[in-house]
């Protein structure tokens, strides 16, 4: 199993030799995350490839976190593997909405389709990268659908038209407004009163 | 349509064109809906870009908005061919978050399905790999066995496909007695099946001559490329999760890893059927072991589960417990985790957020088919055309977990 002191020791390493880029680090449920400087991502992304007191060799994944509130809006989420070492690494960049992301397709090629898919849902775009399409979504879609203000049900909808003899996208029409409970009432015990909490769920339907 | 021919020929004769074609998405070796766009040099493959998410059903998005049990039956939808090996990984991660120890039986339980999702998985894409390659009979014998593990899903939760049977804390319900004895004696018979498959293929001229160096993975590509599962150990290199990092009880399990010497098609074939026996033994051993502990409970009473129904008709406090699991649902502290399970695909992980509420903030579902058909371009491109579905088949994609 992975061993605490190497992941304490990668850590370690890292702060010293790269005190500038590193904002902070974190070791929780016996996982290390890093959070780095969107510029430094090249360079330590290959130092954690090619060091061979790491070797984070395989690509694991690639996604980004929105917190529409915070300054810098989007987290890129790297997640890597060494099974030379037998470690796991996460690397956390923040940036900014229009910020540009350094691609690291040069040194991992699985990161293309990754970097896409954020591109995809996200709206987050990488700089130097081969082939930056879309790559789930519907040909010609519009918008972002992972960022939190984009709503679940979407804006359009697609149906076949038997007059037309054809496939027609239109506005998204609900029969019934789209159900999203809320049932954040005390479950561990009440220390809201009771009718301001009705009052706040009543509040929230109407939003949705 | 086409580029410019390479080379000029004299009037006279004919000049050559490039070609692009349109692979799937209604190709029955597309396994699923996948549009490929291939570019061909005469049969040789120029450029290969497939154009995936036409199965996207937005998975992460609706699970932003569904508390954290709502979103379990989500991953038998993922990779359906094998579902329950993907409930494994969300339950693992919400379990860390929430430091909760599921009981020995429960565990046994999680690997014994475990073991029959990557049978199911492993018949079904063998015999189709086959299928693509020309050979239409070990489908037909293959899914006789497939029908019936189905059967033992069906006894143990109710479906047959959509299991949503591993919950956050353990099993949802126990098994019944005799279906360990049933499952004991079709791991008894199901060797001599592979056997029979392994008649048909593994000497068959045809199918020797469509796989063998073929999609040449070498360990390199597969670093490079993200490659886990089969499409690493047909590279030769034995990284199995379950072995290198375990999880659930793998570890009291006598089992072997099998991997392949050249990365090619033909050695993720056997790969496969041997991971096929392997997992044979693996649940012989669980059912040995389920015997031992009959009495256990297969859930950990807290609040991530439902009270028992006998005590619900007594106490009113396990009935609002009860309403309240399934309304509100529980709430999973706030953090981060990563956790991994090694599918029959490959590394299944899931990417959890909480945000302290009764729903994920955030769920990136990493699947190991993703990256693989990700590396098809790289793979099929100076192969001829008909590799290409040989290549495809061998990487094993389901749309469902590509897609999400």
């Amino acid at each position: 199993m992975i061993l605490d002191e190497a992941l304490t020791e990668l850590n370690d390493f890292l702060i010293l030799n790269y005190s500038d880029d590193i904002i902070s680090s974190d070791f929780s449920y016996k996982q290390l995350s890093i959070f780095v400087n969107v510029s430094a991502i090249q360079e330590i992304t290959s130092a954690l490839k090619l060091n061979p007191i790491c070797q984070f060799r395989t690509l694991v994944d690639i996604t980004a976190v929105d917190y529409p509130e915070e300054e810098s809006r989007f987290h890129i989420v790297y997640h890597y593997l060494s099974m030379h070492q037998n470690m796991r690494i996460r690397l956390k960049v923040p940036v900014k909405e229009t910020e540009l992301v350094p691609s690291i397709t040069n040194l991992f090629p699985a990161a293309n389709w990754f970097e896409r898919e954020v591109f995809d849902m996200y709206g987050i775009l990488f700089s130097d990268h081969p082939d930056m399409r879309r790559l789930l979504t519907d040909y010609g879609f519009q918008g972002h659908p992972l960022r939190k203000d984009f709503p679940t049900t979407g804006y359009i909808e697609l149906r076949y038209d038997q007059e037309k003899k054809k496939v027609v996208y239109e506005p998204v029409k609900l029969n019934q407004e789209y159900r999203r409970f809320d049932f954040m009432s005390p479950w561990e015990g009440s220390e809201i009163d009771l009718p301001v909490q009705l009052l706040n769920e009543e509040e929230d339907t109407r939003d949705v | 349509m086409s580029k410019e021919p390479r080379e000029h020929f004299p009037e006279s004769e004919q000049s050559i064109r490039n070609f692009n074609i349109n692979f799937g998405p209604q190709h029955p070796a597309a396994h699923g809906v996948l549009r490929m766009v291939l570019e061909l040099d005469g049969e040789i493959v120029d450029r290969c870009d497939p154009h995936i998410g036409l199965l996207h059903r937005g998975t992460e998005k609706l699970m932003e908005s569904r508390t954290y049990l709502q979103n379990l039956p989500y991953f038998d939808r993922l990779d359906y061919v094998a579902p329950m090996n993907q409930e494994h990984a969300w339950c693992l991660a919400i379990e860390s978050l929430l430091n909760i120890k599921i009981t020995h039986r429960a565990s046994l339980i999680r690997v014994l399905y475990s073991e029959i999702g990557r049978i199911l998985n492993h018949l079904l894409n063998i015999t189709t790999q086959a299928m693509d390659v020309g050979a239409f009979t070990p489908i037909s014998w293959g899914f006789e066995e497939r029908e019936k593990l189905m059967i033992f899903y069906e006894r143990a939760c109710g479906a047959r496909l959509h299991a949503a049977y591993f919950r956050p804390g353990g099993v949802h319900q126990d098994i019944p007695e005799d279906l360990l004895d049933d499952i004991g004696s079709w791991a008894l018979s199901f060797p001599k099946i592979v056997d029979d498959i392994e008649d048909l293929l593994t000497e068959n001229r045809i199918f020797k001559q469509r796989n063998v160096d073929i999609g040449i993975v070498t360990k390199e590509e597969a670093l490079d490329w993200g490659f886990s599962g089969v499409m690493v150990r047909g590279s030769g290199m034995a990284w199995d999760l379950r072995r290198a990092q375990p999880y659930e009880c793998y570890n009291d399990f006598d089992f072997k890893i099998p991997i392949g010497r050249n990365g090619d098609c033909f050695d993720r074939y056997l790969c496969r059927v041997w991971e096929m026996r392997e997992s044979v033994k693996i649940i012989q051993q669980a059912i040995q072991k389920l015997y031992k502990c009959q009495d256990e409970d297969v859930l950990v009473r807290g609040k991530v589960a439902p009270p028992k129904r006998n005590q619900m008709k007594k106490s009113m406090e396990a009935l609002i417990h009860h309403f309240k699991l399934y309304t509100e649902g529980f709430h999973v502290p706030k953090g981060e985790i990563y956790s991994a399970v090694e599918a029959p695909k490959g590394e299944f992980g899931v990417y959890l957020v909480a945000d302290g509420t009764n729903k994920p903030y955030k769920v990136k579902l990493r699947s190991p088919g993703f990256l693989h058909l990700a590396a098809m371009d790289h793979l099929c491109r100076g192969h001829q055309l008909a590799d290409v579905s040989a290549i495809l088949g061998s990487l094993d994609v389901v749309f469902g977990e590509i897609d999400r």
